[in-house]
């Protein structure tokens, strides 16, 4: 690799100060730090260092979000056949996700690390890796026939607003991949609540060529209209069979996650293998994990008791495995920058985030997607817990001090 | 029947080279030096001139504002050079060394008919004060400052550690001396020995509370030992020095001669002969053991005088700090590592990481590394959480300590704990970091604002 470095040794004069290309230097640092990892040594303080950085742990969340992102490929395609009743090769489906994740990608990386390289030249300090995470979350929380302009405004919106006015990574109070989510939702609603769950479903359906029962709608979509009407009402045992075993989203299918749904949200298997590699690499805190699961397992159960509607007596584990529930849970709950920093309070919030998760979407059929609510709701809540763990430490060491 | 705390959090980096058991004599170097930074706090005033003639246990040079603590030459010669950096700030006083030494004679003191006054003074004149340090703030302690206790390490925990087996062998009479010694200057709280499970060379010690610490390090570090028995409080002091320099003690007292000896843990994976080796404070490195060739022109193996985690770097020709028992020649890490090979997207079967991201974790636990000085990354502000927590066995919370040091809060730092730290408990915080932030720096930095605050 001697060539490639030679390479760049011998343009980095022009990037440096007083070259031509000085203006660039963040972008040069950027692309020379990436392919290389520079040979910075220690001065005093601990001579050795641990082999991690900041590179490495939003690679490893990336190859986290990979089972989600090809099983989220292949099923844009299956979505797309099943709804006009059509059989196609595992190929064809492929392709056809293909063709709608690959330009959300290249979008949300482009417009987000623009922006990023904008503001790091501006601020004059090198690139932070964390769009590397946020740039790959985006696409799998999107709709798949989300248009791409909204998509480029909601990075936009999401990484200025959301992140550099804060100074950029590690300062950021919300989830960056969540903000352009929120922001989509509330800035075009019309939209976000159409035909855009399946591929080309609008058209399809116009056609005349849709098979029965594919509406489009994601099965919270379904759920939502359940609410405020008679529990034995023809519509309402008509969406609740859906739900049951052999119907569109029961508890098999949303495991499996051949459903409708955004992007990277529907397999709860493809998730889980990347919640194993967090956990067992000790990059996202099992803590958060275990305590949202807990959470949410214990809103449905609640509600299970209530009882009051149709959408109210699902069992709290097909409750868990609808929506967005464990991709928020695994990937967007454990946000380190944007979640409690405590280990106790990491505790506390991930309990409430699953318990809002599931409370929202129940109580308030506008906001089918809960978790997205419930995680910003924490997000902003998170220094309040943190600050009341700490003043317990601190009222402890006040004790201590007045006992001897 | 002594006590067990079992230390939960930590990690125990192995490091090629860890050095045996054996412990061979340094040959006499033929300079050395009493270095004025290693005593933080201090501010000296030379009492020696270039070129003056000076025994074994002369005073060098003494603390500004705490007179009575002496800095003593450990080999009697001619002092060679004064040696001074920016703003003529002292930076060492090199005694080229006689071939063999005469002493300062203060005479025998029998400990156990002394007052605690004769002891302390003895030790302030003997030139052994110095080695005390103190916490808050871990600095040369005050001997006008009644210590609510004295704390002893028992053993090294850190990478690369030596054994206190092999460095107190034939030095425990003079150790049981030293804690007498110290039993009589201590207050109410007494005297304390951290000791290892298992380590026997102390099981015959008295006049001490033994309290066994087992886990990885930092167990050893006499900041997580006090924490875990008898924390510190606001507005209390407490004293710390190391296991062989109470064993310097007692023979300072009952021969009256100042003979700093330290047997120093020389190990690392370019040290040709990993071992022990006894020598006086303040020797030149090389005396000690074989520095390779190409350590000369300093950038392709680094020369450590303490432990890979908290010393300092010293040239070929430096010499050992005053607190350090510890010798580590690793490599540098000045190459630039390219993304596949051995960089960020490697399998990583060579990086030791406390994260499992890297391969690593699959090898044994036994497996040594061989780690060097490359930062691995580079530096990024605080993302990750969580992280420090897993070594950092205090019940204190590191990063917020950190950042209301950072701004500069100090009713924060106080609240917080900043009390009951020193920076050599940060040390594997600063290992693990993603972001690669100057852990201990900053913690000094704290320290040291809130005692020119504090006066």
């Amino acid at each position: 690799m001697k060539f490639v470095k030679n390479i760049i040794e011998s343009v980095k004069p022009h990037f440096e100060e007083g070259g031509k290309l000085s203006k660039f230097w963040v972008v040069f640092d950027s692309l020379e730090t990436f392919a290389f990892t520079p040979g910075h040594v220690t001065h005093n303080g601990s001579h050795i260092r641990d082999g991690i950085d900041l590179k490495r742990t939003m690679f490893t969340v990336i190859v986290a979000l990979l089972p989600a992102l090809l099983f989220g490929t292949w099923n844009i395609g299956d979505q797309y056949y099943a709804s006009i009743g059509q059989d196609a090769e595992l190929i064809d489906k492929v392709f056809i996700g293909l063709h709608k994740v690959l330009p959300l990608i290249v979008v949300s990386y482009g417009v987000g690390l623009g922006i990023e390289f904008l503001f790091a030249g501006m601020r004059n300090h090198s690139i932070n890796e964390g769009f590397l995470v946020s740039g790959m979350l985006i696409p799998l929380i999107m709709p798949v026939d989300v248009p791409l302009w909204m998509v480029a405004i909601s990075v936009s919106f999401a990484v200025i607003i959301g992140k550099e006015v804060f100074g950029g990574t590690g300062m950021n109070i919300v989830n960056v991949a969540l903000t352009s989510r929120a922001f989509l939702f509330f800035a075009y609603p019309k939209q976000m609540s159409g035909e855009i769950w399946i591929h080309n479903v609008g058209a399809a359906k116009d056609a005349g060529a849709l098979v029965d029962g594919h509406t489009g709608a994601t099965a919270l979509g379904h759920l939502a209209g359940t609410v405020g009407k008679a529990m034995d009402s023809v519509e309402v045992t008509g969406i609740m069979s859906l739900f049951a075993e052999g119907g569109m989203f029961s508890l098999h299918n949303c495991i499996i996650g051949n459903i409708p749904g955004s992007i990277g949200e529907t397999s709860v298997i493809a998730i889980a293998i990347g919640a194993l590699v967090l956990i067992v690499s000790g990059i996202a805190s099992w803590r958060i994990m275990a305590s949202f699961l807990a959470g949410g397992l214990v809103m449905g159960a609640l509600f299970n008791l209530m009882g009051m509607n149709a959408y109210m007596t699902i069992d709290p584990a097909h409750q868990i495995v609808m929506g967005g529930f464990m991709f928020g849970m695994v990937f967007m709950a454990t946000d380190p920058v944007t979640a409690a920093s405590t280990n106790t309070g990491k505790y506390i919030y991930g309990f409430f985030a699953g318990f809002f998760s599931i409370m929202i979407r129940v109580f308030n059929p506008a906001y089918p997607e809960g978790v997205m609510m419930a995680i910003l709701f924490m997000n902003v809540m998170a220094p309040l817990i943190d600050h009341y763990v700490i003043q317990a430490n601190i009222n402890r060491r006040l004790k201590r001090l007045q006992t001897t | 029947m002594t006590q067990n705390i079992k230390i939960r959090k930590g990690v125990d980096i192995k490091l090629v080279g860890t050095p045996a058991e054996t412990v061979s004599v340094a040959k006499r170097s033929k300079t050395y030096a009493v270095k004025p930074p290693d005593f933080v706090g201090l501010t000296p005033k030379l009492k020696v001139k270039e070129g003056e003639t000076v025994q074994a246990g002369s005073s060098l040079f003494y603390d500004k504002k705490k007179e009575s603590v002496q800095y003593a030459s450990p080999v009697s010669g001619k002092v060679s050079a004064i040696v001074r950096g920016a703003k003529r700030r002292i930076l060492a006083v090199i005694v080229e060394a006689d071939a063999s030494d005469t002493y300062i004679d203060h005479g025998a003191l029998d400990i156990s008919k002394s007052s605690s006054e004769e002891i302390l003074n003895r030790i302030l004149e003997g030139g052994m004060f110095p080695f005390f340090r103190q916490i808050p703030f871990d600095v040369v302690a005050d001997p006008s400052d009644s210590p609510r206790s004295i704390h002893i390490s028992g053993f090294d925990s850190s990478p690369l550690a030596g054994s206190s087996c092999s460095s107190l062998e034939g030095r425990v009479e003079d150790f049981q001396n030293g804690i007498n010694a110290l039993a009589k200057i201590a207050g109410e709280g007494g005297v304390h020995l951290g000791v290892k499970p298992g380590c026997n060379v102390f099981g015959s010690v008295t006049g001490c509370t033994k309290t066994e610490f087992s886990g990885p390090h930092p167990a050893g570090n006499v900041g997580v030992q006090i924490h875990n028995t008898m924390p510190v409080n606001k507005g209390e002091v407490v004293w710390t020095i190391g296991y062989q320099d109470v064993a310097n003690i007692g023979s300072l007292l009952s021969s009256g001669k100042y003979m700093p000896t330290k047997v120093v843990a020389c190990g690392g994976s370019e040290c040709a002969n990993p071992q022990h080796v006894s020598a006086l404070v303040g020797a030149e490195v090389q005396s000690l053991t074989e520095i390779p060739e190409e350590a000369s022109n300093g950038d392709s193996v680094r020369i450590i005088s303490g432990s890979v985690l908290t010393g300092e770097k010293v040239e070929k020709d430096g010499h050992l700090g005053a607190y350090h028992i510890g010798l580590a020649l690793i490599p540098e890490g000045n190459e630039s590592r390219f993304l596949l090979s051995n960089g960020w997207l490697s399998l990583g079967l060579d990086r030791f990481s406390m994260s499992k991201s890297y391969l690593s974790w699959l090898r044994p636990k036994s497996k040594e590394y061989t780690l060097d000085t490359n930062l691995g990354g580079e530096e990024r502000a605080f993302v990750v959480t969580g992280e420090y927590e897993k070594v950092f066995p205090f019940d204190i919370y590191p990063v917020h300590l950190l950042k209301s040091i950072l701004v500069n809060d100090i009713d924060a730092m106080e609240k917080l704990g900043i009390y009951e730290v020193s920076p050599e408990d940060f040390a594997l915080c600063e290992y693990v970091c993603t972001s690669k932030v100057p852990v201990q720096q900053i913690v000094r930095e704290g320290l040291d604002t809130l005692r020119n605050e504090l006066g």
